[in-house]
Order: structure tokens, then C-alpha cells, then sequence
């Protein structure tokens, strides 16, 4: 376990080229985060419109059907 | 119903988040003490504030839901709490990440202010498998508001125990005992906080618009006398 007397109250600031990996690591992870979201959110929407494709054939199906119903 | 006003407020946030992280690396000046890791807290702190609201806003529709017995309020408890613990989970990988650069650790069992918010995010944590136990949706819905309403009480006494705290390491934000920050810092911060906050609503219209399209089709198929989907999800509520 850290302890709190151990950490640098005052530690210098890193140099660019040290400090820029951990600055595009953070941005990183949060636009990461978005993406694997909109992706879900995406593969929902894929789902959601197979099953309106569904729901849309069987209404047709069910259309032809009391047509012919009506003809015969 | 619920897709309405999501085209504009998308392309809102989509600007917001380019204009605030301009001005997060163009504008805002660079901190003396720090340097250029201070650059973390333009996302680590936005996410956090917004988080920890829509925790708060969740307890408020799940409110709203056990005095109405609207579903609707439900909903929008849900999908708040499901985005805000996504964001959650964002604060504690940048904050992680800021920590190992500042302080040579990834995390300090002993500092209040992580420890606290790994608390409230654990608790949070919890709330999909207390929803999931529960089969009968008027009960998961109206135990999981119980749940909503208790933890978002616990929101902001946390966050005020934490204030008062001794703290040694973790800044405060707005400490002002110093001067607080600079203007351009501030003006940075207070857009990313904006930017950061049309995310959430906009994620959370995202979310309600998918659950509300999938109650729909469901509700088709129930008129067709159709079988139902077995796709969706037990957990999450329905929206029509």
C-alpha cells in the first residue's frame, strides 16, 4: 500500500516528452470509451432494425394473406 | 418521441467538445506547477462533476417514477445512471493515469478523494445486478428507484465529507485560498465542463431513443400476434 508520506508534495514538473505520453493516454481512454459506446449503440441499432424488418414482413405476409382471403 | 431534438443536440456537443479542447490546448496557459500533465484535469474533472450530477439526477427520476408510477421516470433513471457509470469509469482511468504521472503511483489507498469516488462508483456498480435479481419488472422497477433515491442521497454527503477532509495530496478545484485558477484556465475548464455535460444528455437522448424504438417493435409484434424477440435485454427497462 502507498503511503501518503511517501508521495513528492512538491514534484517537479515532467518534461514534455515524458509528460505528452500520459496527456494523450488520458484523451485516449476517454475517446476509447466513446467509440466502444457508439459501437454498442450501433450494433443496437442493427439489431432493432432486423427486428423491424421482421415485424414489417409478417405484416405484409398477414396483408397478402386476407387479400387472397378476400379474392378466393 | 424521445429522438426529438437529437440530430441539433449531437452536432451541439460535436462543437462543444472541439471548441473546449482547443481551448484546453491552444489557449489555456500551461501550469506552473504541474506543466503539461495539468492537462488531464480538463478531462478527469468535467467527467467527474458530470458523473457524480447524473448519479444525483437518477435519485431525482427514480423520484418522480415512485410518485407517479410512471415507467417513463424509470427509464431515465436508468439510462442516467448507466451513462454517468460509464463516465465513471472514465474518471477512474484518467485519474489513475494522472496520478502515476504526478505522484509516481497509479492509485493512494489513503487519499480521500479517490478512495470516495471509488465508493460511490462501486456502489453504482451493484445497481445492474440488483435490478437483475429481481424478475417482476413493477418490482425491479419500483426496488431499483429505492436504490436510485438512497445512493443519490449518499451523492452529495459524500462529496461534502470529502470537502471537508484533510487533504494532502489531491487538489481542490475551486480552492481559492491561492487565487483559484487563472481566467483562461477557468474558461477552458468551465467549456469542457459544458462540453462534458452535452455528452451526457446527449448519450443519455441516445440511449432512451434506442430503448423507446425497441419497445415499439416490440409492441408491433405484440399487436401481430408475432413472437417476441428474445434479443433485448432483462435488465433494462422498456420504454413505448
Amino acid at each position: 500500500m502507498v503511503e501518503l508520506a511517501a508521495l513528492p508534495l512538491a514534484a517537479p514538473a515532467l518534461p514534455l516528452d515524458e509528460a505528452g505520453k500520459y496527456v494523450a493516454g488520458a484523451y485516449v481512454v476517454f475517446m476509447v470509451l466513446l467509440v466502444v459506446y457508439v459501437g454498442i449503440m450501433a450494433a443496437k441499432l442493427g439489431r432493432i432494425e432486423r427486428e423491424l424488418r421482421e415485424v414489417a414482413a409478417i405484416a405484409e405476409d398477414r396483408k397478402a394473406e386476407k387479400r387472397e382471403e378476400v379474392s378466393a | 418521441m424521445y429522438g426529438k431534438g437529437l440530430k441539433p443536440l449531437s452536432i451541439a456537443t460535436v462543437a462543444m467538445l472541439a471548441v473546449a479542447l482547443s481551448l484546453v490546448f491552444f489557449y489555456a496557459p500551461l501550469d506552473g506547477d504541474q506543466g503539461f500533465i495539468q492537462k488531464i484535469f480538463y478531462v478527469h474533472v468535467p467527467l467527474a462533476i458530470v458523473a457524480l450530477i447524473g448519479f444525483i439526477l437518477g435519485g431525482v427520476f427514480a423520484i418522480a417514477h415512485l410518485r407517479t408510477n410512471n415507467r417513463k421516470w424509470d427509464a431515465y433513471s436508468y439510462v442516467s445512471i448507466h451513462i454517468s457509470v460509464i463516465f465513471g469509469v472514465a474518471v477512474l482511468i484518467t485519474g489513475a493515469i494522472w496520478a502515476k504521472a504526478s505522484w509516481g503511483h497509479w492509485w493512494v489507498w489513503d487519499e480521500p478523494t479517490l478512495v470516495s469516488f471509488l465508493i460511490v462508483f462501486l456502489l453504482y456498480a451493484t445497481y445492474y445486478p440488483f435490478r437483475y435479481a429481481i424478475e417482476d419488472r413493477d418490482r425491479q422497477a419500483r426496488y431499483a428507484s429505492v436504490f436510485a433515491v438512497t445512493a443519490g442521497a449518499f451523492v452529495p454527503l459524500n462529496f461534502m465529507a470529502v470537502r471537508m477532509a484533510q487533504s494532502l495530496v489531491h487538489p481542490r478545484t475551486f480552492a481559492t485560498a491561492e487565487g483559484g485558477m487563472p481566467g483562461e484556465m477557468m474558461l477552458a475548464f468551465l467549456c469542457m465542463l459544458v462540453a462534458i455535460g452535452l455528452l451526457w444528455t446527449t448519450l443519455v437522448k441516445f440511449e432512451l431513443t434506442a430503448k423507446s424504438a425497441s419497445g415499439q417493435v416490440k409492441r408491433l409484434r405484440r399487436a401481430l400476434d408475432a413472437p417476441v424477440g428474445g434479443g433485448s435485454s432483462r435488465i433494462a427497462p422498456e420504454v413505448s
